[in-house]
């Protein structure tokens, strides 16, 4: 076995995991191998000492939507149910390295949420209000605040949508996806777990109104409980048990440029001029925007929303015009009504979804994972998923993040 | 031989951006257009009947296939007529030629 390149850089993922072959039956089977999947299995196995779980994912773990983020971390929502997860999952993550014994670059450079217009401003300083409510870091920042931790952005009056203000979240950050999903996987495995890959579930057997187990491309494997976790594909595993969810699936496109030296400290998002920009550990910027308008599964989009944020990245930041885009790319993300995920229950006996996360997946992975093996080890919804069940939608008790958060989260 | 290759991808409809089909107007940029979602999607007929369960399927689910889906588009910077049109979500190809009669909203 070849030594690492350099004792400096994690084990290859290759050696961090068995790849075992499918037993015939399981406790619980995951349908996808993404972030969610893999927190979800660790903790069915750490919190809830269930360990006969497989984990089944189509292509590579983390291949996904894990693989396509940018791994922004934060938690200052506006709603009292989404500040609750999300700020369960920021805790997480604030002890992850720890409990998982690997370093996953975790980082609270602090997240600022730029405002350019009155409204932004109202909407800002109620949502730094109702997040200290909630327990959650947030202050608001004048001009020189922000100049002083961010000197790089554009704070002249004369720009076209000059900033006014912005709210910060300290303890928010960014971490290194792959290295999250990474070390899910090895400490899943460690307590038991098989994670499973080149395995696509293609039929899911439902018997007198139960789910007993799935059917995948490596033969049949029963299951005592499925959870659904497979994101922008979520609607087509959950149609195999009949089950429709309010889902639609979109591309969602990002881009890096070529390597920097730090020169961006923080993470800056915009909604009125609508980019996210942070600079990873390795140096490249990261930009994001919003969704391509039209439903996809091809994870591509059109290039005028890369343009776009791009427009918008230089009007923030004009020291930014000489760097050079050096890759984009979309993944399929599971936009719901609400912008909200949808946790729970299914009308099929013993199955299970966790899906809708939409633009916002990443920075929930642990909190998802935890609720999710928490409702799958009980077979109820955990408390704090419970908001997020699929009743919302007939009585109409919605989770409007859409108007609430920042629009891309 | 920059354009030739410029014009074979936008033929192909695989790269930049979607090339929209207009029943009126042709074969436009996607950046002139705004998205409708699902086709077909039409106002219960009799609401009253409804219960919230009915309400709920019908402002909140849509199909989402992945494959052929029939949707609706908007030329808002063209002739701003809506109009259907079915396209795979994989492929991102427009299957048909849309109609210009007038479609169900």
């Amino acid at each position: 076995m070849p030594a690492s390149p350099s004792p400096h850089l994690p084990d290859h993922p290759a050696h961090l995991w068995r790849n075992p072959d499918p037993k015939p039956a399981y406790d619980v089977v995951i349908i996808g191998g993404g972030g969610h999947g893999l927190a979800t299995a660790y903790y069915l196995a750490k919190n809830h000492g269930i360990t006969n779980v497989a984990v089944l994912e189509r292509g590579w773990l983390a291949g996904g939507n894990m693989a396509r983020n940018t791994a922004i971390i934060r938690s200052n929502y506006l709603w009292d149910e989404s500040a609750a997860i999300y700020e369960h999952s920021l805790k997480l993550w604030e002890k992850l390295p720890d409990e998982l014994d690997y370093d996953v670059l975790f980082s609270q450079r602090g997240v600022m949420n730029l405002a350019h217009s009155l409204g932004d401003i109202r909407e800002g300083r109620r949502r730094v209000s109702a997040n200290r409510l909630n327990g959650v870091d947030a202050e608001w920042l004048e001009l020189d605040e922000i100049n002083r931790l961010c000197p790089i952005i554009n704070l002249s009056p004369e720009s076209r949508y000059p900033v006014l203000g912005a709210t910060f979240q300290p303890r928010g950050g960014i971490a290194k996806h792959d290295l999250v999903a990474w070390a899910y996987a090895r400490a899943a495995d460690a307590l038991g777990v098989d994670l499973i890959q080149g395995c696509e579930v293609i039929g899911i057997d439902v018997v007198d109104g139960r789910a007993t187990g799935v059917r995948t491309s490596r033969g049949p494997i029963a299951a005592g409980r499925v959870g659904i976790v497979a994101a922008g594909h979520a609607s087509i595993v959950a149609a195999m048990a009949g089950v429709a969810l309010p889902l639609q699936s979109h591309p969602l496109q990002a881009l890096v440029t070529e390597l920097l030296e730090p020169i961006h400290p923080t993470v800056v998002m915009s909604n009125a001029v609508h980019v996210y920009v942070s600079q990873a550990h390795k140096g490249e910027l990261v930009m994001g925007a919003g969704i391509d308008s039209y439903n996809s599964y091809a994870q591509r989009g059109s290039f005028h929303i890369i343009e776009h944020q791009l427009a918008a990245a230089l009007e923030l930041f004009p020291m930014f015009a000489r760097a050079h885009v050096l890759r984009t790319w979309a993944g399929i993300v599971d936009v719901s009504p609400d912008a909200s995920p949808i946790i729970g229950a299914t009308p099929v006996e013993n199955l299970f979804v966790n899906c809708g996360w939409g633009t916002g997946g990443f920075k929930a992975t642990p909190g998802s994972g935890w609720v999710m093996a928490a409702t799958l080890a009980a077979g109820s919804l955990h408390e704090l998923a419970r908001p997020y069940a699929f009743e919302r939608f007939t009585t109409g008790a919605l989770i409007d993040e859409h108007g609430a958060a920042a629009v891309a989260h | 031989m920059a354009l030739g290759r410029h014009t074979a991808r936008w033929a192909s409809g695989s790269a930049l951006m979607l090339l929209i089909p207009c029943p009126w107007c042709g074969p436009r940029a996607e950046i002139e257009f705004r998205y409708g979602g699902q086709a077909g999607v039409a106002y219960p007929a009799d609401p009253d009947a409804l219960d919230d369960e009915a309400w709920a399927r019908y402002v909140f689910f849509r199909d989402n296939p992945k494959g052929q889906f029939a949707e609706r588009w908007v030329h808002a910077a063209g002739c701003r007529r809506w109009f259907d049109a079915t396209r795979d979500t994989v492929t991102h190809e427009f299957l048909e030629p849309a109609g210009t009669e007038e479609p169900v909203p």
